[in-house]
């Protein structure tokens, strides 16, 4: 009696698991090609040398990480490069966000408009909003330069100097990227309870203090989010780069995801390419540790 | 003064901080369709917002420098492909994720969360060449598994899973009860009723697919299989200096349509990035 009570269930529960993973199957397999199978070649072929005419590779061990790390200057000038844009980029757009947001979370006449707009880049393609930009740059007779000579400025040729390139490709950047932190901003402002602004008012709190008393702190966990995501976006900037400035001029510009793509598939140093991606994996990691370390430390 | 005064003030220095800074995100635009409205001679000279004399033959040019139609339609085969694939992958898994218990369920989020947290720029060279042992360099096949399967795939099963943990489960009950299958219950019942998540989930996935430009870079080597990213940087005279005006005129003609969907539907577009990004 018992059996056959209890075989019918456990067919049932059979049942369910074979529809389940037929459900998921397509991902699964997906999941194994194009990412589990990729994700153990890369460390294989981090440790190979691959030879462009005989297609042969050759096991070096990690003399592609020595080779970045000891021995190519390239390297560090590059990563270098991208602590630089990533320092440029994250602070203003993380503060251009945060105030764009306390300024548009309110509704009021004009709220969507001014919405639409800041928010109209982040929409568009990479490429596209670099080339108008790089129109725009030129040296001479380009918009801005133009514009700056109106207000008696003369404007340097941006895309052609080495530190003057990194300022515009950051800037275009966040001006490109802004708006989706501004509307993660208004969303986390949006859930802050009115109540608690009201009763300091009351108190007698200036709109400093109420931001700095309360908001602020509030919105700690999104700043947190904003902030780890903006950097790991920042480290994988790539088609920007490319389209304004190509890495140059005298690789100025050349940041990390652009050196992988020019070592990898423009050079075919496919092993010396690996590593750097794996490099880059790991900084990526660490950052998102950083990330988990601090939520938990906050909730706490 | 009256803090009504005071409040009127401190609005309109906002309105006009705003209006002022509003000018780099919009100018960009402008700049970019009068642009390719300009004859070659005017666009090295005095630049000016309106052009002096419309050249419309730039946009007649753009289509016969290059095989801009065929890209164009490229472009947008491959986008309403891949979103539609993800649509039904994603909210097959998602759905089994959320309402299947399931040996192996909670490994399979585990790999899920990993996939979602490694650059494409770490995969891209493996996937390279497993593409190539494929025979499918200078195809579109790569531009439409590699987003299906990549971190993109996944962030929209997230969505999706998320999405259905918070459905009432009655509905579903009832179907149970009325002898639909699982299979019948997820497209009758589950997918009917998610129609917000599944638009958020298009929006984000058309888009990326519409921009991406590593893949196609990568992959593409026949100038009439390439998408619009690539097309638009492609745009050089034979000394490799770009024709802005061909250039300018193909960008208007490549971000003018996604920009006037924008423009309408712009809520929910803008609540899909929201909602994906507070996700990722």
């Amino acid at each position: 009696m018992a059996r056959s009570v209890s075989a019918p269930r456990l067919t049932l529960k059979t049942r369910e698991m074979l529809e389940a993973w037929l459900f998921v199957s397509p991902t699964f397999i997906g999941f194994l090609i194009f990412f589990l199978g990729p994700l153990v070649a890369i460390f294989y072929y981090s440790t190979t040398e691959w030879n462009l005419l005989s297609q042969q590779a050759t096991f070096v061990g990690l003399h592609n990480f020595q080779n970045a790390l000891l021995e190519n200057p390239d390297f560090w000038h590059v990563v270098r490069n991208s602590v630089i844009f990533a320092l440029g980029l994250v602070p203003l757009n993380m503060a251009l966000a945060l105030s764009l947001a306390l300024a548009l979370s309110r509704p009021f006449f004009g709220v969507v408009f001014f919405r639409t707009i800041f928010f109209a880049p982040v929409i568009t393609s990479a490429i596209a909003w670099a080339i108008v930009w790089k129109f725009m740059l030129q040296g001479e007779g380009g918009a801005v330069n133009q514009m700056l000579a109106w207000v008696g400025i003369d404007g340097p040729n941006w895309l052609r100097e080495p530190n003057w390139a990194m300022a515009a490709v950051i800037v275009t950047r966040v001006i490109k990227m802004v708006g989706l932190n501004m509307i993660l901003y208004i969303a986390a402002l949006q859930s802050i309870p009115r109540d608690y602004e009201e009763a300091a008012k009351l108190e007698g709190a200036s709109r400093l203090q109420i931001f700095r008393m309360i908001t602020w702190p509030l919105l700690a966990p999104t700043t947190l989010v904003i902030m780890v995501l903006t950097t790991i976006g920042s480290f994988k900037v790539f088609d920007h780069i490319y389209q304004m400035t190509g890495g140059g001029p005298e690789n100025g510009t050349l940041v990390l995801a652009f050196y992988i793509y020019q070592q990898g598939f423009k050079f075919f140093n496919v092993g010396y390419a690996a590593a750097l991606a794996l490099i880059m994996f790991a900084i990526v990691m660490a950052l998102t540790l950083v990330q988990v370390m601090l939520r938990r430390r906050e909730m706490e | 003064m009256t803090p009504r005064q005071t409040e009127i003030l401190y609005r309109i220095c906002w309105t006009i901080a705003l209006l002022l800074l509003a000018v780099p995100f919009v100018f960009p635009f402008l700049w970019m369709i009068s642009g390719g409205f300009k004859s070659t001679t005017e666009i090295f000279g005095a630049p000016t917002l309106i052009p002096r004399v419309w050249r419309i033959e730039n946009f007649a040019e753009v289509f016969t420098y290059q095989p801009f139609a065929r890209q164009y339609f490229n472009s947008l085969y491959i986008a309403v492909t891949v979103t539609v694939l993800t649509l039904f992958i994603a909210s097959l898994t998602g759905y089994a994720l959320a309402r299947i218990r399931f040996a192996g369920a909670g490994l399979l989020m585990l790999f899920l969360v990993i996939a979602l947290m490694v650059p494409e720029e770490v995969t891209i060279i493996p996937n390279f060449f497993l593409i190539r042992a494929m025979g499918l360099i200078d195809t579109h096949w790569p531009l439409i598994l590699l987003p299906v399967f990549g971190p993109q795939g996944v962030m929209a099963t997230f969505l999706m899973r998320q999405f259905f943990l918070a459905l009432p489960r009655e509905l579903e009950e009832a179907g149970k009860m009325d002898g639909l299958s699982r299979f019948g219950i997820w497209w009758a019942i589950a997918l009917p009723m998610s129609r917000p998540a599944l638009a958020a989930v298009a929006v984000i996935t058309f888009l990326h697919s519409w921009n991406l430009f590593l893949e196609p870079l990568i992959f593409l080597s026949s100038i009439e299989k390439f998408t619009l990213p690539l097309a638009l940087s492609n745009f050089n005279d034979s000394y490799g200096l770009p024709l802005w005006n061909l250039q300018l005129a193909a960008t208007s003609l490549a971000v003018v349509p996604i920009l006037i969907i924008y423009l309408i539907a712009q809520r929910q577009i803008v609540e899909s990035f929201a909602l994906s990004g507070v996700k990722g």
